[in-house]
This record gives C-alpha cells, sequence and structure tokens, in this order.
C-alpha cells in the first residue's frame, strides 16, 4: 500500500499523462480512419500534411482553433454552450478506472497502472456512459432547430435503448469473473488451457455470444456506422451538432472518438484478456509489456470499428430500434440465463 | 474531520439543487437542478460507504430516469413559465410556516433517534452483500416489485396506444 502522498503524487502525474495520451489517441484515431476507409474506398486519405499526413491532426487542431465560433441568436444558450461540455467530460472522465497494465517499480514504490481501482468500476463507466446521454439530448434540444432535435432525440433514445443491451451482455462477464472491479476481472483471466489457448473471457469464459451483443451496442452507443443514422447527412444535415461550430463542434468530434476508445478498452479488458499476453526479457520489458499488448488489442478494436464503418450501410431508425429491442436484448437475456446457470452448475 | 467537510458541502449542493427546481422558471432548468440533487445524493450515499448503491442511483435515476423526464420535456416543448401576481398573504404566512414545519419536523427526529451518526463502513455495501439480503432476506419483495413495475408498464403502454376505429387510414385524409 502507498503512503498517501506517494498516492497523490502518483495520482496527479497518472491522471495528467493519461489524459494527454487519450486526447492524443482521440486525434490520431481520427487520422487513422480517414486513411483506412479512404484505402478502403481505393484513395489515398491524408498525405499532404507532413508524412503520410500524419500532421493532419495538428492542422485539424488549428483549424478548430481558429475558426469562428458561431452562435445563433434562436438557441437556448446556457444548455447550448454546456451540452458539449458535458459531452466532452463524460466521454474523458471514463478512463480513469481502466488499468493499463500490471504495476510499475518506481523508486521502490510499486505503482498500479490505473488512476484508481474503484470496487464497483464497470458500473462506474456505465454509469458515466449514462450521464453522456444529456449531452446529446441537450445538445439536440437547445438548438432550436428541426434537424438538430430531431436529431438530439433519436441519438438520445438509440443510446439510451442500447446501454441496456450493453450492460446485459457484460452481466455474463461479472457472473463468470465474480467481481465488478476491472483489474480483479483482467487477473481472473490470465494463465492459459489446454497448454496454449488463453483464458480469455470470450474463449474460456465462453461469452462469445456476448462480446458480439457488446460490440453491436458499442456501435450503436457511440452513434457509429452502421447506427448513424441520427449524424447522417443526407437524412438530418449533421443532426444534434448542426448548429455547432469551431471550438464546440470538435469538442463533441472529440467526445465520440474518446467514446470509441472507452468502449475499445471495455470490450479489451473484459473479453480479450486486458493487458494479458506473452512476457518475457528483463524485468523493465517485463513490467512494460503487458501496456503494449493493451494497446495492440484496443488498436485491433478500433481497426475493426473502422472497418465496419468503411463496409456497412446504415440502418433505418425503425430497423435500428427494432433490432436493439427485438433481438439484441432477448439475446442478452438468453446469455445471461446460460451464464449463470453454467457458473451454478459448475460451482 | 474531512468526512463531515465533504457531506456538508454535498448536502449543500443537494439542497441548492433543489431550491434551484424550485425557482427556475424553465423546466429543463428544473430537471437539470433535479439531476444535480441525484447526482448529490449519489455522492453522500458514497460517503456512507454503500459504493453499489452511489453508482446504481447515478446509473438508474441520474441517467435514464431523468433522461426520460428531459425527453418529456423536450418533446411537449414545455415553455416558461408564466409568472402571475403573487400573493402577499402567502408569502407572509407562508415562508414562516414552512420553517416552523421543517423544524418541528427536524426536532421530532433528533429526539427519537437513539443511534448516532453513521460512521463509514459500518453498513454493508459491498454488491455481494446487497445480493444475498435481496435474494435471501427480500426475496418476495423483490419480485412483487417487479411485478409492480410490469403493471406500470402495461398500464403505459395501454394508455398511451389510441383504440384502431379512430386511426384514419392511410390514403383517405385530404
Amino acid at each position: 500500500m502507498l503512503s498517501l502522498p506517494v498516492f497523490l503524487f502518483a495520482s496527479l502525474i497518472k491522471t495528467v499523462l493519461v489524459l494527454f495520451i487519450l486526447l492524443t489517441a482521440v486525434a490520431y484515431t481520427v487520422w487513422l480512419e480517414r486513411k483506412v476507409v479512404g484505402h478502403m474506398q481505393n484513395r489515398w486519405g491524408p498525405t499532404r500534411v507532413g508524412p503520410f499526413g500524419l500532421l493532419q491532426p495538428l492542422a485539424d487542431g488549428a483549424k478548430f482553433l481558429l475558426k469562428e465560433d458561431l452562435t445563433p441568436p434562436h438557441v437556448y444558450k446556457p444548455l447550448f454552450i454546456a451540452a458539449p461540455m458535458i459531452a466532452v467530460v463524460c466521454a474523458l472522465s471514463s478512463i480513469a478506472v481502466v488499468p493499463f497494465g500490471t504495476s510499475l517499480p518506481i523508486f521502490g514504490h510499486n505503482i498500479p497502472m490505473q488512476i484508481t481501482d474503484v470496487n464497483t468500476g464497470v458500473l462506474v463507466i456505465l454509469g458515466i456512459t449514462s450521464v453522456g446521454v444529456y449531452g446529446v439530448a441537450l445538445a439536440g434540444w437547445s438548438s432550436n432547430s428541426k434537424y438538430s432535435l430531431l436529431g438530439g432525440l433519436r441519438a438520445s433514445a438509440q443510446m439510451v435503448s442500447y446501454e441496456i443491451c450493453l450492460g446485459l451482455s457484460l452481466v455474463g462477464v461479472l457472473i463468470v469473473s465474480g467481481s465488478f472491479s476491472l483489474s480483479e476481472i483482467v487477473k481472473a483471466q490470465g494463465g492459459l488451457f489446454w497448454g496454449f489457448l488463453p483464458k480469455w473471457n470470450i474463449l474460456y469464459g465462453g461469452q462469445f455470444i456476448a462480446f458480439f451483443i457488446y460490440l453491436m451496442a458499442a456501435y450503436a452507443e457511440t452513434n457509429r456506422i452502421p447506427f448513424d443514422l441520427p449524424e447522417a447527412e443526407t437524412e438530418l444535415v449533421a443532426g444534434y451538432h448542426t448548429e455547432y461550430s469551431a471550438m464546440k463542434f470538435a469538442m463533441f468530434f472529440m467526445a465520440e472518438y474518446a467514446n470509441m476508445i472507452t468502449v475499445a478498452c471495455l470490450a479489451t479488458l473484459l473479453f480479450l484478456g486486458g493487458w494479458h499476453g506473452p512476457v518475457f526479457g528483463p524485468p523493465l520489458l517485463q513490467a512494460l509489456l503487458p501496456t503494449f499488448w493493451f494497446v495492440a488489442k484496443v488498436f485491433v478494436f478500433l481497426f475493426i470499428y473502422i472497418w465496419v464503418r468503411g463496409t456497412l450501410p446504415r440502418f433505418r431508425y425503425d430497423q435500428l430500434m427494432a433490432f436493439g429491442w427485438k433481438f439484441l436484448f432477448p439475446l442478452a437475456i438468453a446469455n445471461l440465463v446460460v451464464t449463470a446457470l453454467i457458473v451454478a452448475y459448475r460451482a | 474531520m474531512l468526512h463531515l467537510v465533504l457531506f456538508l458541502v454535498f448536502g449543500a449542493i443537494c439542497v441548492a439543487g433543489a431550491i434551484n427546481l424550485l425557482a427556475q422558471t424553465h423546466p429543463i432548468s428544473s430537471a437539470l437542478s433535479l439531476v444535480v440533487v441525484m447526482a448529490s445524493l449519489a455522492v453522500e450515499y458514497l460517503l456512507l460507504g454503500a459504493e453499489f448503491v452511489a453508482v446504481v442511483q447515478v446509473i438508474v435515476y441520474a441517467g435514464a430516469v431523468m433522461v426520460l423526464f428531459v425527453f418529456v420535456i423536450m418533446l411537449l416543448n414545455a415553455g416558461e413559465e408564466e409568472r402571475t401576481k403573487g400573493s402577499r398573504v402567502a408569502m407572509i404566512l407562508g415562508v414562516p410556516g414552512v420553517l416552523a414545519g421543517g423544524l418541528l419536523v427536524a426536532w421530532v427526529l433528533l429526539k427519537r433517534s437513539e443511534t448516532g451518526s453513521v460512521t463509514l463502513g459500518s453498513l454493508p455495501g459491498y454488491p455481494k452483500t446487497i445480493g444475498n439480503l435481496l435474494f435471501h432476506d427480500f426475496l418476495l419483495p423483490f419480485e412483487v416489485t417487479s411485478i409492480l413495475v410490469l403493471i406500470a408498464i402495461m398500464g403505459a403502454v395501454v394508455l398511451a396506444s389510441r383504440p384502431e376505429a379512430q386511426i384514419p387510414p392511410p390514403g383517405k385524409e385530404s
């Protein structure tokens, strides 16, 4: 156990570092998406700004800062300004309970690579996601325009419906792991079975159906294709962020990609074994390799996100809601019942 | 000491949110003040050591129930309240009356409570304990509550649906 001053200092450093890395990751996820979707559509994507377009996020950031921040006269000002802030705060806070690796031995103290290890870590992330719906709903309403209102209502109804399927798909994992704490769940997935297969929850824990439910619910939660009707240009101009410009729009953008990264981190932790992976070499390498495996798995999940974006058409809104309520929800409950029966039978 | 300070701070935020809910003219501002009340209640639960209840409070109350309230206000397009002329008599009798009633209730409650204040961690807060209590000792209330919720859902569906005959068939409207 760390002493209080060491804990506070380490937490401060960790918070600053994680926030910085997360914001950089958000910017470069945008770059990755533009490149990957571009190549899938047989074109280059950004190439001019820096080698391989790698400085494109910097250019975009400068553009967003320098653009005119327009506030239309007919909006409800307090909520118009507050809504992107709510969205960004909620998107960036859930990374606080995510364990990035085992503990790092620094100056004699064992510092865990997680900002806080809350007993109810999974529920904290679900709670923050639930509050993030307000950002979208209030943005749509306060903009006082038809497109925004419809887009905001559709987006928030979609997010609330798929939150249920998201939560239920995670309950199977919780039953198998026996704890709400994220670091406990990751630790329970260590080791191998049958000699070479890792004991990840998706294989050994039998949660492959839950993984697919989680995948689909995650796409709907983060308003990504194939569930992005609320922000489709051909349907609703730009949905709930139609009336936003410059930095406020950039905040919504950041919130969407930060949500993607959080969801990818959660999937890695709960289904793909978190930071477990082959560990070898000198002690410093052994302390850093788990983080590398974690980042690699998150990257694979993000790549699947972008791959799906480049491939599938979008669902119509009634198809989307029917899919969530009439197919995913009963399937999630069935998964829950079967998992509970198997765990009870084995115990 | 820190415990007391945090309790007072978040209690003050809670009461301020509740008063703001009454004082605001626009229903959306009132609904958001209620969200602040729910969130500060969640922190109070956390201060008691009930972390599971605190997070469930945020997920269910602040994240689902209040979202539905906000939906309804947005869909109904409820505007700002109209201000009617206040009544002098109501102010003179009402405000001291509320204060006196509140003090009376507080005095009765404080006089009758035998236990002291609750210390952090004295009540069972772990999800495992709550699950055991819910499914062993309190199983009957749990099942009855779920049937109540089912009846409420059915009632809402019945109230919200229109009878078939009154919906004009498409194409015949002009």
